[in-house]
């Protein structure tokens, strides 16, 4: 059964579609990746699930209960990790926890009994006693997450979970997110990490001006839209070789000084640009980087 | 929980959490807050009053520190109240984010709202009973009827509250408030018969200070402080009311605005 279900749901900012038809759903257990550029609409979508924007069409239920009109009985099984940090600055570790468990009307037995768990989970025991300011990157995401966990959600929305982290931070968050995968929870995330959707995501929503313009597991949407192998070549001579060796690819990408050959059959390309001196090249299996640029652009927006 | 723009206050019991999360981020800082909250009164009553008082003499047959000290209690009601729903609702709607985090719990904005008006009213009677008790400890008034304008004062207090939400709502930046106290607060300090009696200004300025919220405080107030029942109770009384219902009102709708608009 879908914990969230979001139905042909359209959402207009003055004349600017935001979000335009889109449909998702996630089950228990579940990890349902959003990717796509700045301004695909995956933030208005979330604060949509949350009651805090009105939808101009569609139908949005959590829990069967339908969103805005019985969204305070959903939050009380909600989690929420925001893309800015909204800790508390004032109050400790402990105490961000505890006064976040009060908005939900949990009794005080009941929140002292979580905040030791949650402090150890998000690797904080440390720091209990600490203050926002005094805390790395790494450890406020992790108390966010804590923070989002206060009322043992059944859902969790996390919007770029690891923005702005350190590899060793993010990798202690995924493993993190993925312990609360296997508890059965359900998660919709947001990221601009192709590693991190790959990673974590069953399926993948990639948007693209308010649209969902592709959709399936990480490998099935690489296989059904990509070659199979890419290789680059940077630098001088670059587009000279893009030019004489273009024809053993299936399709050729610039950016900059750097050519992208797409295709599935790599010897031929790599005996070719064997033979020729000073290049710099490499050649990988096509990723989901590959896929997010080509559905939507390698250019950068306005906005971006 | 999405609230048309104009619908009449919807408040849960969930503004008790936001309340709590106010008080328990001022009492970990109350000290400092609590030195300055007598300091301050102290320092003014101390050089205005008996400076200038023993210049001045008698205001309207009270000594002039008993008329000023009187008056100023209902000045820092109005102005603690005002602080509070400005700079630091600002700091958690604006700068924190505190606001945000909350909506995403089950609490709603008209909670938080509610929550906010009625702690900036507290911290005014936090601030007051502080300045009550230099009065008391001065010697100035002893009267027990002091007692009795706590209550009023905390109704001054979600009156200016209730007001500077309105501006709070519809802020961009601290600067703006600068404008609201210069051009506002501080004119209305001073036609509004703390520092000197409303009689001695020219008519015109006299049916203005009338119908300013401030000089229906200081005719509640003054009468308690110095030990007497007020002369006139409910004009007054309704006048604060009035500001504080439109006030109430006004900024609930432009605060939904700010975020659902």
């Amino acid at each position: 059964m879908s914990l969230l279900r979001v139905e042909h749901l359209s959402k207009k900012f003055g004349n600017s579609s935001v979000v335009d038809d889109l449909s998702l759903h996630v089950k228990a257990g579940e990890c349902l990746g959003m990717i796509g550029p700045n301004g695909a609409g995956k933030t208005t979508t979330i604060r949509m699930c949350l009651g805090l924007v009105a939808p101009d069409a569609g139908r949005i239920e959590a829990f069967g209960l339908p969103i805005p009109r019985q969204v305070r009985d959903a939050k009380n099984r909600i989690g929420v990790v925001t893309q800015l940090d909204s800790l508390d600055p004032d109050f400790s570790c402990a105490e961000n926890l505890r006064v976040y468990g009060s908005y939900f009307g949990l009794p005080k037995e009941t929140i002292e009994a979580r905040i030791p768990r949650l402090l150890e989970f998000s690797a904080l025991q440390a720091k209990a006693h600490a203050k926002p300011s005094e805390l790395s990157g790494g450890m406020k995401r992790r108390l966010s997450l804590a923070r989002a966990l206060i009322n043992d959600p059944d859902l969790l929305l996390l919007d770029e979970p690891t923005t702005g982290l350190d590899p060793q931070a993010r990798h202690l968050m995924w493993e993190r997110l993925q312990q609360l995968l296997q508890q059965g929870k359900a998660i919709l995330l947001t990221t601009h990490f192709m590693d991190e959707a790959e990673r974590l995501c069953d399926r993948l929503l990639v948007m693209d001006n308010g649209r969902s313009i592709a959709e399936g597991t990480p490998r099935g949407l690489i296989a059904e839209h990509l070659e199979s192998d890419v290789v680059e070549v940077y630098g001088e001579g670059a587009r000279a070789a893009a030019d004489r060796h273009g024809h053993l690819a299936q399709r050729v990408e610039h950016s900059g000084e750097t050519v992208f050959f797409y295709l599935c059959e790599p010897r031929p390309m790599l005996q070719a640009l064997a033979e020729q001196d000073g290049l710099r090249t490499l050649h990988r299996p096509a990723n989901l980087e590959d896929l997010f640029l080509k559905l939507t652009g390698r250019q950068i927006r306005d906005d971006a | 929980m999405l609230i048309p723009i104009y619908a009449a206050p919807r408040v849960s019991l969930r503004f008790w959490p936001v309340l709590l999360r106010n008080w328990l981020v001022w009492r970990k800082l109350a000290g400092p807050s609590v030195i300055g909250n007598i300091a301050e009164p102290l320092i003014t009553l101390v050089a205005f009053g008996y400076g200038l008082g023993s210049l001045v003499g008698q205001v309207q047959d009270l000594p002039y520190i008993e008329f000023l000290a009187s008056g100023s209690v209902a000045v820092s009601a109005a102005l603690a109240a005002t602080f509070e729903a400005l700079y630091s609702a600002y700091s958690r709607m604006q700068v924190q984010r505190t606001w945000d985090s909350i909506m995403n719990a089950p609490v709603a904005l008209d909670d938080i709202v509610f929550a906010e008006m009625l702690w900036a009213a507290l911290k005014a009677l936090l601030s007051v009973s502080a300045i009550i008790v230099v009065i008391f400890l001065l010697g100035i008034s002893r009267e027990p009827t002091m007692l009795l304008a706590l209550p009023v004062l905390g109704f001054v207090g979600i009156t200016f509250a209730s007001i500077a939400l309105v501006f709070n709502a519809v802020a961009q930046g601290y600067d703006f408030f600068t404008y609201y106290f210069t051009l506002v607060m501080t004119p209305m300090t001073f036609l509004s018969g703390v520092y000197f009696p409303i009689e001695q200004m020219p008519g015109w300025l006299q049916q203005l200070a009338y119908v300013l919220p401030l000089t229906a405080a200081v005719e509640l107030v003054r009468p308690l402080i110095i030990g007497h029942w007020p002369p006139r109770v409910l004009q007054p009384m309704a006048l604060l009311a009035s500001y504080a219902a439109g006030g109430y009102f006004i900024a609930l709708v432009l605060t939904r605005r700010r975020f659902f608009g």
